[in-house]
């Protein structure tokens, strides 16, 4: 590939190429140093990668995540009149490489954080998978100060990325009243407002757009207008508490995932051998083929607990309506109420993580312990 | 002027919209809606951005001297792309397929492999920040010997509505950008090289056509002057009398800074703030300012408002340069008393500052942060005063002057399109594209096998309606009775407010085949289509015409209305040829052939005389 005088680009076959001049050195242009004012909150951002801080990558002539956080902070001017920060980078991947024993070490970088005097943690995040993570660390941590969740939807090198606003609102949602870990987003198609999402019941709804994130079967807990920034949190939204923050990152990783779809052999589950839990993402109000039913029972004796969720997305499971969900309570598999699929998976491997009993374990996985699962189905989609 | 004596260089940059079925990278129609139409709209704000070198382009720095909210409008024929909501599609192949047409029509050579740039543009032209484009081919020739640089394809912006409201209905059309050498070297010659581009562009059938779907952008420069962009030249009318302009205008800077030189003159980099001076004005933009702020230009006095282009002076350049800034503009000592400011403020003004007669002081309001910025324009464009001709991208003004819209933009506003793969443009593509006839040469046909005038066979060769002439031809209609009709009775007809919007290809073909075949006489041409414009069938139509008359009727009835008309026709001789030929028409209501008529009545009149 050639970059013309013009500045376009052209592919040319390299054999057909003959170098008259070594190419010129490009004078790196001048790193603004990124000053600190000392009287503003203390803040920890933890980069794991993702658009927000993406850039070309001549290798492959995609966008690859490779900025680092203070990299960051140069990136989006204006950070710096809303805190002070620490920058730690804990990896520099996509988010659809993350892996469960990533999420721990997310928990456990941001425990240290907040142990070490942070008062708000903002997360960047690849968009593919940041609902889990962010729904992983609000059952492994207990905090007192907001964690904030953030990527970007469009890559930070475009003139339009939302990396600015979301950066922007994200700190300011990191040195608010709020008190639990949510993922900060645009709302709209504007750059008019950030939703504050609970990490629990957050879920990417889109491929593409800027208001790709939504809370499903609930609102937001609040909002961050932009430009000014003004947060606002509803009720609901857990506040800013004096207690020390606690960590509980053993997660049990044999757990899976599986959607039913019409016609779906039984014979699939042979595949979840050797696991702890299984997640169903069953039809309507949690429903799976009556063939299943032998299958799921003998996983059950032999001590796999089984959730059932609604690929619905919205609304609650409910097995007593119907003959095959009554027999599927019979067989001991746990309703999941109105927990989202993914949210049951992550919740179920901390959930066996922390706990050997199966009983305990149940009941753990009906309670609601991380506003995960609201016991009150709220009006509308 | 003789302007190779002069040193004139000037290259044209052409954009023109390709009429494809969709955009460049969506699968949303090209089609341009009203925009009342718009169902949705959102607002969002763009930044300028470091290029893969690391730098940020000096004319989009500029553009981000106000941080701007954008309004977007949208259709039901627009989607996410258009939102920047989505990822680009694939290249349209259907526009580069065109593009490799146009490109081969100037014996142009094919990029081996086309990589999709992104050209930076944040003035809110485009919802992403920048616009797409894609290198296709170099080194073309022209008639006049000069040289093609380059042929690009690229995405049409969004339209402005008004201030920061744009519409994307227009974003995504694809565009082909057309780069001449500075080759040329009269005014008369660009419009020339600019006319022949343009037919070429149309010679494919497959551009679009009307106001605002071709566009020129004019490179201008004269020895000492220096490379000067003008945008958005749409009539080519105009495009030599913005080249004259251009060339008065460098040469009156380079007078200036001449002037300037010669008479020692210098900045004041002591800025005086002069607000309580104007406690009491009567000009309505002083008044309401918050801060005025003034500059004291030695030696400039007389030279700001010396005239460089007809209605633009040195003093419009600093104005424009301040306007960047948000500010309305600017006053200077060597235009007033005006705008409400009198000799007597005018005179407190330049004792405050205290000004000699050779300076000039340039005066500017509104509040503290514009002004601030404003200033610090004013010095910039009065610096380069003393080197002449700033290189700049400018826009055209009505009738040919041009106003700066940005620097001239550099190498630094390209970025990759990471979302786009690069698309391989093989010999075998190159070899299997084939070139139309260009129009010229299908108006030379024209005149020389079907016998149409040299004037009517250029005139249906370059109209919109060439597709349907040729197709009128194929089957066996009289070229010169389709020539005219499409030419001429239509529009006619559209002038009298007929909707000749609702007739279709095939019914103005019908209409010529019954005329053809005798059913109707070809004055009726205009009362049929007429009548098909209003949404009746061609046979009612015919049958409102007159019946089918014989020769011998018709005979009977032309002497009957002579023989009515005695006294008259005693009286005019001759002359009443021209009013009994009307009287006739009427009566037999287009079955009959005017010739015909007319040959009859002579005939009669002949007998009476």
């Amino acid at each position: 590939m050639l970059k013309l005088d013009s500045g376009y680009n052209i592919g040319v076959p390299p054999e057909t190429c003959q170098l008259l001049d070594p190419a010129p050195s490009i004078e790196q242009p001048e790193q603004i140093l990124v000053d600190q004012d000392s009287l503003l909150p203390h803040l920890s951002i933890v980069s794991t990668g993702g658009t927000i801080a993406s850039k070309i990558d001549y290798r492959t002539g995609a966008v690859t995540s490779q900025f680092t956080a203070a990299e960051l902070m140069r990136a989006i001017p204006g950070l710096g009149s809303i805190g002070q920060y620490r920058t730690v980078q804990l990896a520099s991947i996509l988010s659809e490489n993350m892996t469960p024993s990533l999420w721990q070490e997310l928990a456990r970088a941001i425990y240290q954080e907040i142990r070490g005097g942070a008062e708000g943690v903002i997360v960047t995040h690849g968009t593919d998978t940041m609902a889990y993570s962010a729904a992983a660390v609000s059952f492994m941590l207990k905090t007192p100060v907001p964690v904030v969740f953030v990527g970007s939807q469009r890559s930070a090198d475009r003139p339009s990325s939302d990396n600015l606003m979301n950066g922007l609102c994200s700190a300011r949602a990191a040195v608010s009243d709020l008190g639990e870990v949510a993922v900060v987003m645009h709302q709209t198609a504007s750059d008019d407002r950030c939703a504050i999402h609970r990490a629990t019941r957050v879920r990417k709804m889109h491929t593409s757009r800027r208001d790709a994130f939504q809370s499903i079967g609930s609102s937001p807990i609040g909002t961050v207008a932009y430009p000014s920034l003004e947060v606002n949190l509803t009720a609901d939204a857990v506040r800013r508490q004096p207690i020390e923050p606690e960590l509980s990152d053993r997660l049990e990783e044999r757990c899976g995932l599986l959607q039913f779809v019409p016609g779906l052999s039984p014979d699939i589950l042979a595949a979840y051998d050797g696991y702890r839990g299984l997640v169903l993402s069953g039809t309507g109000l949690g429903h799976v083929s009556t063939t299943w039913f032998r299958q799921l029972g003998s996983m059950i004796e032999d001590g796999i607990t089984i959730v059932m969720t609604s690929q619905c997305l919205s609304g609650r499971v409910c097995d007593r309506v119907y003959d095959t969900g009554r027999d599927l309570l019979k067989i001991g598999v746990v309703e999941g109420g109105t927990l989202l699929p993914e949210v049951a998976l992550v919740k179920l491997m901390w959930v066996l993580g922390q706990e050997k009993d199966e009983e305990k374990a149940k009941r753990m996985m009906a309670a609601d312990l991380r506003g995960e699962a609201p016991g009150r189905s709220a009006h509308g989609l | 002027m003789d302007y190779k004596a002069i040193g004139l260089k000037a290259g044209i940059e052409i954009h023109q919209q390709l009429d494809t079925a969709h955009k460049l990278f969506c699968n949303c129609p090209t089609r341009v809606r009203a925009v009342d139409e718009h169902n949705a709209e959102f607002r969002r704000y763009l930044r300028a951005t470091e290029s893969e070198m690391g730098e940020i382009d000096r004319a989009a720095e500029e553009e981000m001297k106000q941080a701007r909210l954008f309004t977007y409008y949208a259709y039901d024929t627009t989607c996410l792309v258009e939102n920047d909501d989505e990822p680009p599609a694939p290249l349209n192949q259907e526009a580069l397929e065109l593009g490799l047409t146009i490109a081969k029509l100037f014996r142009m050579t094919p990029i081996p492999q086309v990589h999709i740039m992104r050209k930076l543009v944040i003035d809110g032209s485009n919802t992403s920040g920048f616009q797409r484009t894609g290198l296709v081919a170099i080194d073309g020739v022209l008639p006049n010997g000069g040289t093609i640089e380059s042929l690009c394809l690229e995405e049409e912006a969004a339209q402005r509505v008004e201030g920061p409201i744009f519409s994307l209905d227009r974003l995504g059309i694809p565009l082909v950008e057309i780069t001449t050498s500075p080759c040329m070297h009269t005014p008369e010659e660009v419009a020339e090289v600019a006319a022949y581009i343009g037919m070429v562009l149309r010679s494919t059938g497959q551009v679009k056509r009307g106001i605002g779907t071709i566009r020129q952008d004019i490179n201008v420069s004269i020895p000492e002057g220096a490379r000067v962009e003008i945008k958005g030249v749409q009539e080519l009318d105009l495009i030599a009398e913005v080249v004259r302009r251009e060339v008065q205008r460098q040469q009156q800077l380079l007078w200036i800074r001449d002037r300037l030189i010669e008479k020692n003159a210098s900045i004041d980099p002591v800025v005086q703030d002069v607000t309580g001076l104007f406690k009491q004005t009567g000009s309505a933009i002083l008044k309401k300012a918050k801060v005025i702020l003034a500059i004291r230009l030695f030696g400039f006095g007389g030279v700001v408002g010396h005239e460089i282009q007809p209605g633009r002076r040195l003093g419009s350049e600093l104005s424009d340069y301040a306007k960047k800034c948000g500010v309305g503009g600017i006053f200077h000592t060597d235009e007033l008393p005006a705008y409400g400011v009198t000799a007597g403020e005018k005179a407190a003004l330049i004792e405050q500052m205290n000004a000699g007669e050779q300076d000039a002081v340039v005066l500017v309001a509104a509040d503290r942060k514009q002004v601030t910025c404003a200033v610090r324009q004013v010095i910039k464009r009065a610096e380069m005063a003393f080197l002449g001709v700033p290189e700049e991208t400018r826009k055209m003004l009505e009738e040919g002057s041009s106003a700066y819209m940005r620097p001239l933009p550099g190498a630094a506003r390209m970025y990759p399109e990471t979302d786009v793969l690069p698309v391989l443009l093989t010999a075998e593509t190159w070899d299997q594209v084939c070139i139309p006839e260009l129009l010229s040469a299908r108006a030379e046909r024209f005149h020389r096998d079907l016998n149409l005038d040299a004037g009517l066979a250029h005139q249906i060769a370059y109209s919109e309606r060439l597709p349907l002439f040729e197709r009128a031809v194929d089957e066996g209609l009289k070229p010169t009775l389709a020539a005219r009709t499409l030419l001429s009775t239509l529009k006619e007809l559209s002038r009298d407010g007929v909707a000749i919007d609702h007739i279709g290809d095939d019914q103005v073909l019908a209409v010529l085949h019954s005329i053809e075949e005798g059913k109707a006489a070809k004055e009726a041409i205009g009362d049929l289509l007429r009548a098909l414009a209003d949404g009746k069938s061609l046979d009612s139509a015919l049958e409102a015409l007159g019946p089918s008359i014989s020769k011998d009727e018709l005979s009977g009835l032309v002497s009957k209305i002579v023989a009515e008309r005695k006294d008259f026709v005693a009286e005019r001789g001759m002359g009443a040829l021209g009013p009994l030929m009307g009287i006739v028409m009427e009566q037999v209501r287009g079955s009959v052939d005017g010739k015909v008529v007319s040959a009859l009545l002579r005939e009669e009149l002949k007998k009476q005389g």
